[in-house]
């Protein structure tokens, strides 16, 4: 039982077994147009880095997806599958209580990522997945090591953007809860990652500067 | 209706002369080659300045109209290098107001998309721009073309013309590392630098000098090496946005779209996500005239004209600030 649910630029999702349990097979294909070896290095590079990221993440105290086997040299992670919802689907089914709760647990736990020398890389609420009352972050696809401010402060912004575009309805108390649980678990450095956001934003091609 | 383009962003000078029934009738181009090292913005200028009156004659000869039979005159306006665009700007106005015909100021990459479509007859593609001062990967989306992906730092032909400088190699470097990369084995690892749907040739550049500088290469090789590198690095993203936007056709314009490697890929691209692919041709790939006055000529088409106070140049004038009316 194998079934492709995504083909994305980057890799393809097969929902497959994992003895006995549902799993998920990120597998990055070979790319035609680019020179075997280059190619090769890369998918093995990014494979590694996908699966040492979702690990250090979970040492965080994130929770990521279980990983069961990493295969570099044909590019594929196996993970576990996660039955859940984008939290960009559930959102306008909470209560008002319910989303602000939820939005500080979100930022409590980019804080950690970041606390943890994690930048995510792709930070929107479609990459979070709500499993009952469980939060899974995935695909960290883009994800690199660095504590450095301004790529925190572009992973924020990311978000920030998610909220503005997708969750405009109820951006203002969101970002301030998520902004509540980021502050909670970065601690001091969180003021310059927050400041940064802001800063980002304002490169934005369509913005106006006032 | 005949419009005649001025184009004069960096080292060529172009006059065009195109109709409405999307004829090229000239397109004169005068390439500046330093004397050594890149361009020199100043001493570009003065070549364009020099030029200017032999190119327009020329390109009115080739076309076979007279100056009255041109409806309006269209000029780069920006981007590009402050003193080479000001000497077209110049001359622009000088021969609208001589001639008492509306002017009408185009962005250069905004025009190499339009010449694109203009030549291969692509109506709605994702584009791959790609030139010695630019990398952009836009699309139209709600009235203008918005990027979605580019270089951080250089562009790819900026990185390609400034290792085949150091190499000792023709200027300019594209056809040359090309022909050599053609006899290339092996492939050094070099930096490979894409963020999302952005990119970044500064460090490819400085560690493939670096290579060159070591000795242990053929020049075979290191072409082969950059070449293979920077245009997969194009490949990454013009495919993350091809996915992302859902556009039914890949258009591949700009000077290095001369290259049948590059063109290859985009080929490969498109055909894995079932788009059509255009290559613009050769003779409008590099900055030319043709495509100043096409676009000119379009927007004029739909009611766009520049005033003389608002003529002025800009530099670093973005594609994505230029509102398209002619595509709604």
């Amino acid at each position: 039982m194998e079934r492709v649910i995504a083909k994305g630029a980057e890799a393809d999702l097969v929902l497959r077994e994992w003895n006995g349990l549902k799993a998920l097979s990120k597998i990055r294909r070979p790319k035609g147009y680019r020179h075997p070896e280059l190619d090769s290095r890369l998918r093995r590079s990014r494979t590694k880095a996908e699966a040492d990221s979702i690990h250090r993440a979970k040492l965080s105290g994130v929770p990521t997806p279980l990983l069961y086997h990493v295969d570099p040299d044909n590019a594929v992670i196996v993970m576990e599958y996660i039955d859940g919802v984008k939290v960009r689907d559930a959102v306008d089914g909470l209560t008002d209580e319910e989303r602000r709760e939820l939005f500080t647990r979100i930022g409590g736990y980019a804080g950690r990522l970041h606390g943890a020398g994690i930048i995510h890389g792709d930070l929107t609420t479609s990459n979070i997945l709500k499993q009952g009352d469980r939060l899974v972050f995935i695909d960290f696809g883009l994800a690199e090591v660095s504590t450095e401010v301004e790529k925190r402060g572009v992973d924020l912004n990311l978000m920030n953007r998610m909220l503005t575009s997708t969750h405009y309805r109820h951006q203002e108390e969101l970002l301030a809860a998520f902004v509540e649980g980021y502050r909670e678990t970065l601690g001091a450095e969180a003021e310059e990652a927050l400041t940064r956001m802001e800063e980002v934003a304002k490169r934005g091609r369509y913005i106006e500067k006032n | 209706m005949i419009a005649l383009g001025v184009e004069s962003t960096a080292d060529n000078l172009g006059i065009g002369i195109v109709s409405s029934g999307k004829k090229v009738l000239a397109n004169i181009i005068d390439v500046h080659i330093p004397e050594k090292g890149g361009i020199h913005p100043r001493e570009a200028a003065r070549h364009h300045s020099d030029e200017m009156g032999n190119a327009v004659r020329r390109a009115l000869d080739t076309a076979g109209v007279s100056v009255d039979e041109i409806d309006i005159i269209a000029f780069a306006q920006g981007p590009g290098l402050g003193p080479c665009l000001r000497t077209g700007a110049t001359s622009a106005r000088a021969l609208a107001a001589y001639l008492g015909k509306p002017l009408v100021g185009v962005n250069h990459c905004v025009a190499h998309v339009e010449v694109g479509r203009m030549a291969t007859g692509a109506e709605d593609p994702l584009t791959l721009y790609v030139s010695g001062g630019n990398t952009i990967v836009s699309g139209y989306e709600s009235g203008r073309y918005r990027i979605f992906g580019e270089t951080l730092d250089i562009a790819v032909g900026n990185c390609l013309d400034s290792f085949a400088r150091e190499a000792g190699l023709e200027y300019p470097g594209g056809p040359d590392i090309e022909r050599k990369a053609a006899a290339g084995k092996n492939l050094i690892p070099l930096p490979y630098t894409v963020k999302g749907m952005d990119l970044s040739y500064s460090g490819l550049l400085t560690a493939i000098t670096v290579e060159l500088h070591s000795g242990r290469h053929t020049i075979e090789d290191l072409c082969y090496s950059i070449q293979e590198t920077a245009y997969a690095m194009l490949g990454e993203v013009t495919e993350r946005a091809l996915a992302h936007t859902g556009k039914p056709e890949l258009l591949l314009t700009g000077g290095v779209a001369a290259n049948k490697r590059l063109a290859g890929i985009v080929r490969d691209i498109a055909g894995e996500h079932g788009a059509e692919p255009h290559v613009v041709p050769i003779r409008l790939a590099a900055d030319n005239g043709a495509m100043i006055a096409w676009t000119g000529l379009i927007a004029y088409q739909a009611g766009h004209v520049t005033p003389l106070d608002a003529s002025h140049v800009n530099p670093s004038w973005r594609m994505d600030q230029v509102e398209i009316p002619w595509r709604e």
